[in-house]
């Protein structure tokens, strides 16, 4: 690892940066989505970009997204890098048709002749009470999408470094990032640069049970981690990081040890990514269990305005807490 | 006496010969159980795509529909290949993965094959901006049918291609039936070119059985594009003389239409008007049957992707070491 | 219907001789009532039953030695009528396994520790049997009574092995009175460099030294088999621990000839926790050559143990205390413990035993070089 001295950050800064870098490291690059340029994104995760590379390079869109994004699919085709910014998960589903039927299938369907490097960034979830058109977590269902790359940046050091990587990917990725880590504060290297997207980082080592989850949860995870610590259970957390391809030889390796899974995930339970990868803990890893697997997941609702709702719809820490302390055996357990 | 039949003529006429005859075995090897899927056959319009063709050049790119064998084989697509990927065989242009519906071709720059009624049009709009921002002067010609005119994605592209001023040939093969439903239950305003200058680009409407029109009208269309005036928008006026696929009682159209349309088959207005007479009418098509009795004994001959393949090409085959190693 | 089966108490438990029963055919039973008594081999325990329900056939007789996993009797579930399931085929899985909350690791490894999970009591979550529950079941403690039953059976046990090893095995008692001085000022340097957390106990010295001195006079280390002494395969030193609320066990550090005293002071303060915690591997119960009984805590100056069989010999270390001692013709104040060793003279004789006591003796006169 590196010594180089660390600067004080925010994820937006970080994902920021790494546009910047991609735009200043290969002409092939553009980035356009809604209101990416003169507005500086809805995030204003692209503030500052439009002055330093021009609106061809930084290209604001009418609101259409399957054209914007089917747009990228072309110019992917056509030997651009293209960024392709959807303001929200929510939106993506107006895009729906180009992201699943055109680059998830183009490589196969051409018998491989194609390819679409092609990243597709959105902000996904909620926490800001902005109700039930613009706060829900669907990076699950595009997880199911053979052709695709799933990305969660949840660290600064990954919203800087995952972009790059995945624009090196010669296959569409898509890049969720969670709404409420934008303003995230932290330390982050000078010199952080790409990161891997193929594997799920161990955040906390521990040996009684494995959590498993991405994105903005793994702070509600963390937090529950530690108030398990105060009860002696030793929480392994790993964060996916990539939700497709998942990396279960992670999981795999972190259940054999713990013999205990919980899956904390923003999205729905029903037919969800924590559904899959549970039945993969239990068709390969059955017999390395000693507690039925458990879920800690959004309520099954659509995300409500208010905020007491929307934290109740939520995974929260007591909640992870409570689902831990249920696996455990009675005399760890209270 | 008469003057001879042109070579460009007699080039147009076998150019939809093809087509025709090509589409003509299909279905007969549909009907055999050789051909699966769906089989959506272009007879009765092949002056528009073979008319089109020739106003491209092969750094053109070329995006069409699940009704697209003549834009393949007018494209320069091998019948073989063509034929090979009708029958799902490794040899085809997909690599037998697509199908009737799903013709790929890298060299040709022919992006499919698109199944999905005016999927086809964002992608196009985004290869011509890849075009204009690598400052190339190619122009990515797409076709539709009158049915992706009501698709919200035909709107969508057609703003973005105009506000960004993008070399985007818009074609749309105006059969009058969406499947079975016909334009005017379909689309209040069935005026086409004037929906296309509502979004304040060039747009123009010509005789799709006509192919010599049709060359025309598409050269023009083309010459505007690439001379950097932005999309254009071409309507060609057509009909498809069968079924829409195999499987397709017509209930929606009187036999009578049909026959009436045809008295205006595009080779035989061609042949009419290029005096090419019977003897050498037949001296075509004798040279364009023995290239598809070819095809088809090529796609015979093929091989099937061995099962060990299916997962192939869902991503592109890992490159040596993790990809953070690379992404330095 | 659920069957109740001959419990295996113990990794050593094969079968057991049912003395009477507690209960009669249609007598309620919640979770955990007595319902019989059953000898074994450590003496006469009272087995308890898994699942309420009603007595509605007891098929053993009292006086009749059955294998472990033998059903023993019938028992109706609540609202079930008598006498409608048909007679369980002996041997064929008991059908409440079927719905028994036995996590796919217990499984695992009941299986491959040999384990009848119908003795286990489960601690998981939701009264499922875990990993640890198994585990807990090997280490031969009586995990399926309640503690003042697990008390009185841990003691029945014992008892019931100390008798057998006072009536079979000849024992030889000789024991040495030893300066500890320079053991004990090397111990209090070294531990004087050492954080709080890494210091050693004189326990540990002694273990080290008995295991040394094995080495030396490996006549001791082993078992006395039906063939004659079989010398042990490695020395494993058993170290009895006193549970808290009564009890005794002893099992083993490994192969403590070759380890350090720092490994030496870690794995027994984790065997004693391990202990205490109920959590011993069936290995470290199993597995001792000879065994270390330390009642110097107590204030006992000296102690005699009863051997543990198969094993051979037993060391008694009893309290330190200061005396006056002879040292170069000088009397001194000296610190010094009662050593002794108890052996069965069967496969070692008062010579032997002898030599092996001087070896630990010298052992701790050399502290260093344990």
């Amino acid at each position: 690892m590196s010594a180089a001295p660390a600067k004080r950050t925010t994820y937006r800064e970080a994902v920021r940066e790494a546009i910047r870098e991609a735009l200043l490291r290969d002409p092939r690059v553009f980035m356009m989505g809604e209101d990416v340029g003169r507005y500086g994104g809805a995030y204003a995760v692209s503030k500052g970009l439009l002055a330093e590379f021009g609106p061809e390079r930084m290209r604001d869109t009418p609101l259409s997204e399957s054209a914007f994004v089917g747009a990228g699919i072309g110019a992917a085709l056509g030997g651009a890098r293209p960024i392709v910014e959807i303001m929200t998960v929510n939106f993506s589903l107006l895009a729906l048709d180009q992201i699943v039927n055109n680059a998830a299938t183009l490589r196969h369907m051409s018998g491989g002749q194609l390819s679409v490097p092609l990243v597709i960034r959105m902000a996904t979830g909620a926490g800001r009470q902005l109700a039930a058109q613009h706060a829900h977590s669907l990076e699950g269902w595009f997880a199911h999408v053979p052709g695709l790359r799933i990305v969660v940046p949840a660290t600064l050091a990954d919203a800087r470094g995952m972009l790059w990587t995945a624009l090196e990917d010669p296959d569409p990725v898509l890049m969720f990032e969670h709404q409420t880590l934008y303003n995230m504060e932290g330390e982050l290297a000078e010199d952080a640069g790409p990161v891997d997207i193929d594997r799920a980082a161990v955040r906390r080592p521990g040996g009684d049970v494995t959590l498993i989850t991405y994105g903005a949860t793994l702070y509600t995870t963390l937090a529950a981690a530690e108030t398990l610590a105060a009860e002696r259970i030793e929480s392994e957390v790993i964060d996916l990081r990539t939700l497709r391809p998942l990396d279960m030889e992670t999981i795999f390796a972190s259940v054999r040890k713990t013999r205990r899974v919980v899956v904390i995930d923003e999205g729905w339970r029903s037919g969800s990514l924590s559904a899959e990868i549970l039945a993969r803990v239990a068709e390969s890893a059955f017999y390395d269990l000693d507690a039925p697997v458990a879920r800690v997941c959004s309520a099954e609702v659509p995300i409500p305005y208010p905020k007491h709702l929307e934290d109740a719809a939520l995974p929260q820490a007591p909640a992870i807490v409570e689902a831990v302390r249920a696996l455990m055996p009675a005399s760890v357990s209270r | 006496m008469t003057t001879p039949p042109s070579d460009h003529a007699v080039h147009l006429l076998r150019e939809m010969l093809r087509i025709r005859r090509f589409e003509e075995k299909c279905a007969e090897l549909y009907s055999a159980g050789q051909i699966r899927g769906f089989l959506h056959l272009y007879i009765g319009e092949e002056a528009v795509a073979v008319g089109v063709m020739q106003a491209l050049t092969p750094d053109d790119a070329v995006v069409a529909t699940y009704r697209e064998h003549g834009h393949a084989l007018a494209r320069g697509i091998a019948a073989n290949a063509l034929m090979a990927e009708m029958f799902g065989k490794q040899e085809g242009c997909s690599g037998g993965r697509g199908g009737s519906m799903h013709v790929f071709d890298a060299a040709a720059r022919f992006y499919g094959g698109n199944a999905i009624v005016a999927g086809g049009l964002p992608v196009a709009v985004g290869l011509a901006l890849a075009d204009a921002l690598a400052g190339r002067r190619r122009v990515t010609t797409c076709f539709f049918g009158d049915g992706a005119v009501a698709e919200g994605e035909f709107h969508e592209s057609m703003n973005l291609a105009a506000l960004w001023k993008l070399p985007v040939l818009f074609l749309c093969e105006n059969n009058l039936y969406a499947m079975g439903t016909h334009i005017e239950r379909a689309l209040s305003q069935q005026d086409l070119p004037a929906k296309a200058r509502t979004y304040g680009m060039p747009a123009d409407s010509v005789d799709g059985m006509d192919v010599l029109a049709v060359e025309e009208a598409a050269g023009q269309a083309v010459a505007s594009v690439r001379a950097g005036n932005g999309p254009f928008f071409l309507e060609a006026r057509t009909y498809r003389f069968r079924a829409h696929s195999m499987f397709d009682a017509e209930l929606y159209r009187d036999k009578a239409e049909v026959e009436a349309w045809k008295t205006r088959d595009p080779l035989r207005l061609l042949q009419d008007r290029s005096l090419v007479d019977a003897a050498g009418f037949a001296a075509i098509d004798a040279g364009v049957l023995l290239e598809i009795a070819d095809a088809v004994a090529c796609a015979e001959a093929g091989t099937w992707e061995p099962i060990a393949h299916l997962t192939r090409d869902v991503y592109t085959p890992a490159l040596e070491g993790p990809r953070e190693r690379r992404a330095r | 219907m659920i069957a109740f089966h001959m419990p295996t108490l113990g990794a050593d438990m094969e079968a057991g001789t049912l003395v009477e029963w507690l209960k009669k055919p249609g007598d309620v039973v919640a979770r955990g009532d007595i319902i019989a008594v059953v000898d074994t081999e450590k003496g006469a325990i009272e087995i308890e039953v898994f699942d309420a329900g009603v007595i509605d056939r007891l098929l053993i007789a009292p006086g009749q030695k059955t294998p472990v996993g033998t059903i023993l009797a019938m028992i109706r579930a609540p609202g079930e009528p008598p006498g409608v399931a048909p007679e369980p085929v002996a041997g064929a899985p008991p059908a409440v396994a079927a719905r028994a909350r036995i996590s796919p690791a217990a499984r695992k490894a009941a299986g491959q520790l040999g384990v009848d999970l119908d003795a286990v009591e489960g601690r998981g979550p939701g009264g499922s049997i875990t990993v640890a529950d198994v585990e807990r079941a090997v280490s031969g403690r009586r995990t399926v009574l309640s503690a003042s039953d697990r008390l009185a059976a841990t003691r029945a046990a014992v008892g019931a092995a100390m008798a057998r090893s006072k009536r079979d095995v000849p024992h030889v008692y000789l024991s040495n009175t030893v300066d500890l001085t320079p053991a004990l000022t090397w111990l209090r340097a070294e531990n004087a460099r050492r954080a709080v957390t890494e210091r050693l106990l004189p326990a540990v010295l002694f273990i080290k030294a008995v295991g040394r001195a094995c080495a030396d006079v490996p006549g001791v280390n082993g078992f006395w088999t039906d063939k004659g002494f079989a010398a042990g395969s490695g020395v494993h030193v058993g170290c009895a621990i006193a549970l808290r609320g009564g009890g005794l066990v002893a099992p083993a550090l490994h192969d403590v000839n070759t380890k350090s005293l720092d490994v030496i002071g870690r794995e027994f303060a984790d065997l004693v926790a391990r202990a205490r915690a109920g959590a011993l591997r069936s290995s470290e119960m199993s597995d001792p050559t000879i065994t270390v009984t330390n009642l110097g805590e107590l204030g006992v100056e000296s102690v005699y143990a009863i051997i543990y069989p198969p094993q051979v010999a037993i060391v008694g270390i009893g309290r330190i205390v200061d005396r006056p001692w002879v040292v170069e013709g000088r009397i001194e104040p000296r610190s010094v413990v009662t050593v002794s060793v108890s052996a069965d003279h069967r496969a070692v004789d008062g010579r032997g035993a002898g030599a092996f006591l001087t070896a630990v003796e010298r052992w701790l006169q050399e502290p260093a070089a344990l």
